[in-house]
């Protein structure tokens, strides 16, 4: 369950300014039933140039739904040059808090509005500040460069998870969280937190240093299971590529042990230490 | 559901995610907690009766189930049981390296599945078509000389949709494949005997979803398989499963499956009358809502109702308003791209999978409540409808 101040639960059970507004002055909307959550934002400009009325439609969560609610209340009354500078920060900041996970919601609210000024400058006609080329980045929700970088630096975020939490961006397929940590150094600098995602199997090794691994993944990854079923292995011997074990106990007397050999041990040796090994049993060790 | 005082009463309809723990089993287990905390294995008398308490217990859990005493190990849940059922079997078998699961199996063994492919393992899952029912060609198919053990559940916990789980287990035994089953939902709502349903090597059962207390399960093994164990350590559950035994939890899961068996005709008789009275009333008070899966092969306690265009979430926090606990398929995170596995793998479009709530109700359920909830609900779905940007309402 999850921890939602007063304030969200007041504005997700009591929305405000719910609806559409059919000769609205701006029109956003952002998101998609695809993705689980999607926000309609309206609204109409008064003859002193401030916003007169708003209102929305979202379908989501309860975070969605006060996120929205109470960005409508904080525009109302404000000039289009005000609304502007509404960052998603300014919402969570007004429900008090956000659980992380649900952070993005906050964002939806805020890039509805964008979406909402600019569908206003397009329609009467006055220049905006031309678009810079996007580039999606995250292809499972449809997050764009620019939109990564803005949560970014409004939110301070240093780390992946947090962009993910934030805009969603990552929390798909995660391909693109490489990608993710480049933007994240672009605006953070060193500061930029960044795990590696990617396991790299180590480069190069010297002789004893891929002897040391190949007796350690032995030890870690392969005694144990075969140990489970009444046998052992011991490592006799690597020679270049060659890796020469011998099996005991009920694995020595096994028929299945070249199966064994080839499909278990070899393939967590390559996994783990290198690509290029091969593995061959002594028959004639002594029992 | 408000009480003449004026205070909220809970209406508990989240059965399939954990239940009340009865009050016979309560009592059963109580001195276990107290007095007589002796360790079963201890060669004196003090501990020595907790362990004829122990064996009564596996005699009833053995008495529901159709099979000997000995074929019963103690868990801690039903994810233990899958996990050793799975890994175990894959250890005897080294030279085999395919598992053949379902797309629709809970987390416990598609999450330990999908994680073995890590480790050189392949996994087939087999599909279900657009009511949830197995596909029973693509399993035939996919189970190969390289298959080591076949893992498909007997009834599904969000849909509560049953598989033909005899047929599906000789489908298994005639390849020469070990078969387990996650019975975890099955268990108390639906007869399963394994005495005659005898190509079952294998099957998971969990102690709080039959009203005994959670961190308690049940592997069955029937006799003959061999098995690796998962959990080393001391000799108890005759070397099978270490660790020293949850005395409390096992004596309760005994008390537990005795009422079981009592109540399983109750299950399927007033329990099923009154999950068929919700949802009728749902359908008919709430527009643009169907029921997903096989109604035909359904659990008698459950039920799983999509509501288009609005969120599975929403509609969980207004009915709490009300003190009704049910559950959603939908998990509104930032990393949750899919809203429900299972939902998802029979086709349900995403209009409906992400407003899916599921009811899943226990003999402890009664009439009052029902109405109750078919009182309350239609005005939840109608706001949320209202605030949608995919329903067209005037104003």
């Amino acid at each position: 369950m999850w921890e939602y101040t007063d304030k969200v639960m007041d504005h997700f059970l009591n929305p405000r300014n719910v609806g559409i507004i059919d000769d609205a002055d701006g029109r956003g909307e952002v998101g998609s039933l695809s993705c689980g959550d999607a926000l309609t934002l309206t609204f109409k400009l008064g003859e002193d140039g401030r916003i007169s009325d708003v209102k929305f439609k979202t379908f989501g969560c309860a975070s969605a739904v006060a996120s929205s609610s109470i960005l409508t209340e904080m525009i109302k009354g404000m000039t289009i040059e005000e609304a502007q500078k509404v960052t998603n920060q300014d919402i969570v900041e007004r429900l008090g808090s956000l659980p992380d996970q649900k952070m993005h919601c906050s964002v939806m609210g805020q890039e509805a509005l964008e979406a909402a000024i600019d569908d206003y400058y397009t329609k009467s006609g006055k220049a905006r500040s031309p678009k810079q080329e996007v580039k999606v980045i995250c292809t499972c929700f449809g997050v764009t460069d620019t939109e990564i970088k803005k949560v970014v630096a409004e939110n301070d975020l240093t780390t992946v998870d947090e962009v993910t939490n934030y805009c969603k961006a990552g929390g798909g397929c995660g391909g693109c969280k490489m990608e993710i940590e480049e933007l994240i150094k672009e605006v953070q600098g060193s500061r930029a937190k960044i795990e590696h995602v990617v396991i790299e199997k180590p480069k190069k090794l010297t002789n004893i240093q891929k002897i040391q691994l190949i007796q350690q993944t032995i030890n870690d990854q392969i005694r144990p299971m075969l140990r489970a079923d009444g046998g052992d292995i011991d490592l006799i011997d690597v020679d270049g590529n060659n890796v020469i074990v011998a099996f005991r106990g009920m694995c020595a007397k096994c028929r299945m042990s070249e199966f064994t050999m080839k499909d278990v041990v070899e393939a967590r040796l390559r996994e783990f230490v290198s690509d290029d090994l091969n593995v061959t049993e002594q028959k004639d060790s002594h029992n | 559901m408000r009480l003449k005082g004026g205070e909220m009463n809970t209406v508990y309809m989240d059965n399939n995610a954990t239940t009340m723990v009865a009050q016979e089993v309560i009592q059963e287990m109580l001195p276990y907690l107290g007095n007589l905390y002796g360790n079963p294995s201890s060669m004196h008398s003090f501990g020595g009766q907790v362990g004829r308490k122990i064996a009564q217990a596996r005699q009833s859990i053995a008495s529901l189930l159709g099979c000997s005493p000995e074929e019963i190990i103690f868990t801690s849940c039903g994810t233990e049981s899958d996990n050793t059922a799975i890994r175990g079997m894959l250890a005897t078998h080294p030279n085999k390296r395919k598992i053949v699961t379902s797309r629709v199996e809970h987390p416990a063994v598609l999450s330990t599945c999908r994680e073995l492919e890590h480790h050189g393992y392949s996994v087939a899952e087999v599909g279900v078509d657009k009511d949830g029912r197995l596909n029973l060609d693509e399993l035939n198919h996919c189970i190969d000389d390289d298959t080591a053990v076949v893992s498909i559940m007997v009834a599904n916990n969000e849909t509560g949709v049953v598989f033909p789980i005899d047929e599906i287990a000789a489908i298994a035994k005639a390849k020469g494949v070990t078969f387990h089953t996650d019975a975890v939902q099955a268990i108390g709502k639906i007869p399963i005997d394994l005495n005659k349903s005898n190509n079952i090597d294998m099957l998971s059962l969990s102690g709080h979803k039959l009203h005994a207390p959670k961190g308690v399960g049940v592997l069955y093994v029937r006799k003959g398989t061999r098995l690796s164990p998962f959990m080393l350590g001391g000799h108890q559950e005759a070397g099978r499963r270490g660790g020293t035994e949850n005395v409390p939890g096992i004596i309760a899961l005994g008390k537990a499956c005795q009422l079981a068996a009592d109540h399983i005709e109750e299950e399927n008789t007033r329990v099923a009358k009154l999950r068929d009275k919700l949802e009728n009333a749902i359908l008919q008070s709430c527009p643009d809502s169907f029921v997903n899966g096989d109604t035909k092969n359904r659990l008698p306690n459950t039920t799983n109702i999509s509501f288009e265009y609005i969120e599975g979430e929403s509609i969980l926090l207004m009915m709490d308003k009300f003190g009704i606990c049910a559950s959603s398929g939908s998990a509104c995170t930032s990393g949750a791209l899919e809203p429900s596995h299972v939902l998802r793998a029979m086709g349900v479009p995403f209009t409906a999978a992400h407003g899916s709530i599921r009811f899943s109700l226990s003999r402890y359920n009664t009439e009052d409540q029902v109405d109750f909830i078919a009182e309350k609900l239609p005005p939840i779905i109608n706001c949320l409808r209202e605030l949608s940007p995919f329903v067209s309402t005037s104003g």
